[in-house]
């Protein structure tokens, strides 16, 4: 249930933060980016570029793609020097 | 202990300021606000204050800088007047909107076209719908008194305010005014008070967020909610203003009003002007009186019905004209206001002294003669007169 | 009927017709009165003719209209009473301070002044040139009007002037005693028809 007028936040601010991570975006999706681990040299050139934070990385390395935000653009793989990630369309 | 010195209203408001000592003034200059900001700037140069002062590029940057300040935490306060307010228009919004208190010294002035820099009072008026509260002054002491009361306010309901004088007419005229000690005043302020502070890092949060069907209705509905309370804490702002500070204010002034028969109803310095001349004519045995809103938004509707209903005949002064073929901005309020009361006295309106136009006693004299034969008239054609106009 | 009494400055853009009623105001609420002070705002140009308003009661002054009747017109310049009709709105009674190197029948001569106002003329910039070392005829006229119409407490007003000069003029302690002295020469060479 959503509140109502006299429950809301004054000025209805937001009271925390990184609340975008709460707004799954990955079902805007129309094509996916796909990840060959055996091109990638780990140079992180997806994760720079990605406009939605969705290149995931642990202790520096590259371990894959957050598929519930990325909203498939493709910048990683158009980016991506050694064509590691390529586009296919989404099935779903 | 109280200083009585000889200020003119800009000065008094600037003094105001000095006491409050603001954190943040942001602002640009204008006829004839700019002498406010023009003395604080040097109460800022000398040292007397702690406020960054923020020397914007345009009014709508000013105003836009405020709401930064107010949303980290900060007690801010800005002057302008006309056309400066109009282009602070869309902003205004944003700060009642967010619900950030501050303070606008507020210098009334008509607005272009024709250019003119002299007193009426569209300018504020046609920010009235901003969600802001409005306070006018008749005096230099009273918006002097009414700029620290306002500070305190807007803390008290998280709504901005502007308070406002007559351009020229006050705002550069000097008059006695009696000040407090600046501690006095610091502790009327007490702790600064703020709906968040977007700078607290222990709390991260978001202000001003996209919303949609979803939440806007319910959100503003919760504004005009707090609004509608807002207006006993203004009745309580007033009543400790008072207590503390030794005065003897109302939310509106009632002058002559035990037993007045014909009412002249006026913001600002015209309703000192009217009440010279009422005192004048109760020498004369004549029943006539003076009703002063002080606080015109919120609009205090049912006390001001109450307090007029059995009048023979209420003459309303409006200093801003709407353009809308049915009067000014204090009539409508007041006719609106009357719908569906038993008693209905009758009330007429006189758009006057528009750019400055000067109203003098024997104007004053002549709408109480109308109003008289308007009530007993019993045809009433028309109830809107342009006044103090060559005819 | 008015229980305040009103005062109006004429002066050319400069002359300080402003400064003078502010000035004026001040002094006179440092005697015990209420006070009003408030210029015409108009063509602000060096030389334009230019008024200024004072209003003075024992009670609060709620009035905020413009001055229409004043009790005093003093005039900071008389070449204005060629131009400008000084006499405009002032009762039978009423007073007329002119800064002149005339005498008031030779004022009321040239710009027929009717008798029932009372003409009073001083050399106020002949004073401010001895006293100052430049033409400011505005404060001398201090010393003139209250001599005129006994409205404030002389001695009063100048203990109080000259303490808020010596604020103002710090580092320059001649300009203090300099206005101090064209008021006091003002107040004594003012003279009546």
């Amino acid at each position: 249930m959503k509140k109502n007028w006299k429950e809301l936040d004054i000025a209805l601010i937001v009271k925390k933060g990184g609340t975008a991570q709460d707004f799954k975006t990955g079902d805007w999706r129309s094509s996916k980016p796909l990840w060959d681990q055996e091109k990638c040299k780990q140079c992180l050139i997806c994760w720079l570029f990605c406009p939605d934070s969705s290149i995931e990385v642990k202790d520096g390395k590259m371990t894959g793609i957050d598929y519930e935000h990325c909203k498939g653009c493709g910048i990683c793989a158009k980016e991506c020097p050694f064509k590691a990630i390529s586009m296919e369309e989404e099935k779903k | 202990m109280s200083n009585i010195v000889a200020k003119t209203g800009n000065e008094a408001m600037a003094e105001a300021m000095r006491q409050i000592n603001p954190d943040v003034v942001a602002a640009y200059p204008i006829t004839p606000a700019t002498e406010i900001v023009q003395i604080f700037s040097s109460f800022v140069s000398d040292g007397k204050v702690d406020t960054v002062f923020v020397p914007t590029e345009s009014e709508h940057s000013a105003i836009s800088a405020c709401i930064g300040a107010a949303a980290s935490g900060a007690r801010v306060m800005t002057g302008t007047s006309s056309q400066g307010l109009a282009l602070m228009h869309e902003i205004l919004f944003i700060a009642s909107g967010l619900r950030l208190p501050m303070v606008i010294c507020e210098v009334n002035r008509a607005l272009s076209a024709p250019i003119n820099i002299h007193c009426d009072h569209s300018d504020t008026m046609a920010s009235r719908d901003a969600g802001w509260i409005q306070i006018f002054s008749e005096d230099p002491q009273e918006a002097y008194d009414q700029t620290i009361l306002a500070m305190k306010l807007s803390e008290d309901i998280f709504f901005p305010a502007m308070v406002t004088t007559d351009g020229f007419i006050i705002s550069h005229a000097m008059s006695r005014l009696e000040m407090y000690s600046d501690k006095e005043v610091q502790d009327f302020l007490g702790e600064h008070k703020t709906p968040y502070n977007i700078l607290d890092t222990e709390k991260p949060m978001t202000v001003g967020s996209i919303v949609l069907q979803d939440f806007y209705m319910e959100i503003r509905t919760q504004m005009a909610a707090e609004m509608f309370k807002a207006k006993a804490k203004i009745q309580d702002a007033y009543a400790e203003f008072n207590k503390k500070m030794n005065r003897n204010y109302n939310v509106i002034e009632k002058y002559f009003m035990d037993d007045a028969e014909y009412v002249i109803v006026a913001l600002g310095s015209t309703a000192g002007s009217a009440r010279y001349l009422c005192e004048k004519l109760r020498e004369n045995n004549e029943k006539v009186g003076v009703v002063k809103p002080r606080v015109f938004r919120p609009f205090f509707a049912p006390e001001l019905v109450e307090i007029l209903e059995n009048a023979k005949g209420v003459a309303v002064l409006d200093r801003s004209d709407m353009m809308s073929s049915t009067g000014g901005h204090l009539f409508n309020e007041l006719k609106s206001a009357f719908y569906g009361n038993a008693k209905q006295p009758p009330m007429k309106n006189y758009i006057y002294g528009l750019g400055g136009r000067d109203i003098n006693m024997s104007d004053i004299e002549k709408v109480l003669h109308d109003i008289k034969e308007f009530s007993v008239s019993k045809v009433k054609d028309s109830d809107v007169k342009y006044i103090t106009v060559r005819e | 009927m008015k229980d305040f009494f009103e005062i109006r400055w004429h002066g050319r853009g400069g002359q300080g017709a402003k400064t003078v009623a502010l000035l004026f105001a001040d002094a006179a609420l440092a005697t015990g009165k209420y006070i009003q002070a408030f210029p015409e705002y108009g063509p602000e140009r060096m030389g334009a003719p230019v008024q200024s308003f004072n209003r003075l009661a024992d009670r609060e002054i709620t009035v905020h209209c413009s001055v229409e009747n004043p009790d005093v017109v003093v005039i900071l310049d008389q070449s204005l009473m060629s131009t400008v009709d000084t006499t405009e709105g002032l009762n039978d009674g009423g007073v007329l301070i002119i800064n002149t190197v005339k005498k008031p029948s030779e004022i009321r001569e040239a710009y027929k002044v009717r008798k029932e106002i009372k003409i009073f003329t001083v050399d106020a910039s002949k004073i401010s040139v001895d006293e100052i070392g430049s033409n400011k005829p505005n404060t001398p006229m201090f010393g003139a009007l209250i001599k005129a119409t006994s409205i404030l407490d002389f001695d009063k007003m100048l203990l109080d002037t000259e303490e808020k000069l010596k604020k103002k003029f710090k580092s320059k302690p001649e300009v203090v005693a300099g206005n101090i002295n064209s008021i006091k020469r003002a107040y004594q060479e003012v003279v009546a028809e």
